[in-house]
């Protein structure tokens, strides 16, 4: 415990700045942590309003469903909230998936297939938002 | 320290002393009963839940843009018993996620961290949750 505690001493050949620079575990700096916060304050509006929209669109039929969508202002809604929410999930499941997987190929393997599959699920929902919007 | 990676780990404090930064203690280091570390790792699996429960979304985007047949079958999914206690955890977890993640972006912002205050926002947050999604469920069934 003292060998912990006591002060370290820095004997390798690396600038403060060197450090600085786009660094951390993640080397991409404090990017990816403002990234987080940028999009779980986007989603506080966008989330409150897919609530409300989930309401009006109570058992809706497929015609009101596509006239909804096809609203220029829920088009744009839906397509910010899918925007920031897939974002979102995909830092989220990469902070957990870092954190609680610790061998290398398993990280990655897993880590690969997760944003795979979240890239599809934007995309799915994004093309079929623009789809309802555009027929 | 020999090891560049070891660099990672070592930081200045406020008084330009070089010093080891701290490591959390792993999960079974905490007592989860507690409101601070049990809230802390619901933001976590009702995160993950709510990844799941982007199929539930997504689906329903899908199924809407695949047309009236698709449509009728999710939506009679949805509003059927097994589909409603599923969308009901789902708002559960959405509505906490979203409490909770108002508390954290607090804490971003340097506030309320002392105990008291931490104790009372995340009773708050339980508070909220429940309230939210009552409130959410009670609308759904007088709507139309």
């Amino acid at each position: 415990m003292s060998k912990e505690t006591a002060a370290p001493t820095i004997d390798i050949r690396r600038s403060g700045l060197g450090r600085a620079r786009g660094l951390g575990t993640a080397r991409s700096g404090s990017a990816h942590w403002w990234a987080e916060r940028v999009t779980s304050a986007a989603l506080l509006p966008l989330v409150l309003y897919f609530v409300v929209s989930v309401l009006v669109l109570k058992g809706a039929d497929h015609a009101q469903m596509a006239a909804y969508m096809a609203e220029p202002w829920n088009t744009v809604l839906y397509i910010a909230l899918i925007a920031a929410l897939f974002y979102h999930l995909d830092m989220g499941m990469q902070a957990v998936i870092e954190d609680y997987v610790r061998k290398d190929a398993q990280r990655i393997v897993l880590l690969l297939v997760v944003k795979g599959g979240i890239v599809i699920l934007a995309l799915a929902s994004l093309i079929s938002v623009l789809k309802l919007a555009f027929s | 320290m020999k090891d560049v990676r070891e660099a990672l780990m070592v930081g200045r404090n406020s008084e330009g002393k070089l010093v080891r930064r701290p490591l959390s203690p792993h999960l079974q280091a905490y007592n989860m009963v507690r409101i601070s570390s049990g809230l802390s790792i619901m933001h976590r699996i009702t995160g993950v839940a709510l990844g799941a429960g982007t199929l539930l979304f997504t689906a329903w985007l899908v199924c809407a843009a695949a047309g009236d047949g698709a449509f009728s079958v999710i939506q009679a999914i949805y509003a059927s018993p097994i589909g409603l206690l599923i969308l009901f955890g789902f708002t559960l977890a959405l509505f906490f996620h979203f409490c909770n993640g108002i508390r954290h972006l607090g804490w971003d912002a340097g506030k309320g961290f002392d105990l008291p205050v931490m104790h009372r926002t995340g009773q708050l947050v339980i508070a909220a949750t429940i309230v939210l999604t009552l409130a959410f469920w009670v609308i759904a069934f007088l709507v139309g």
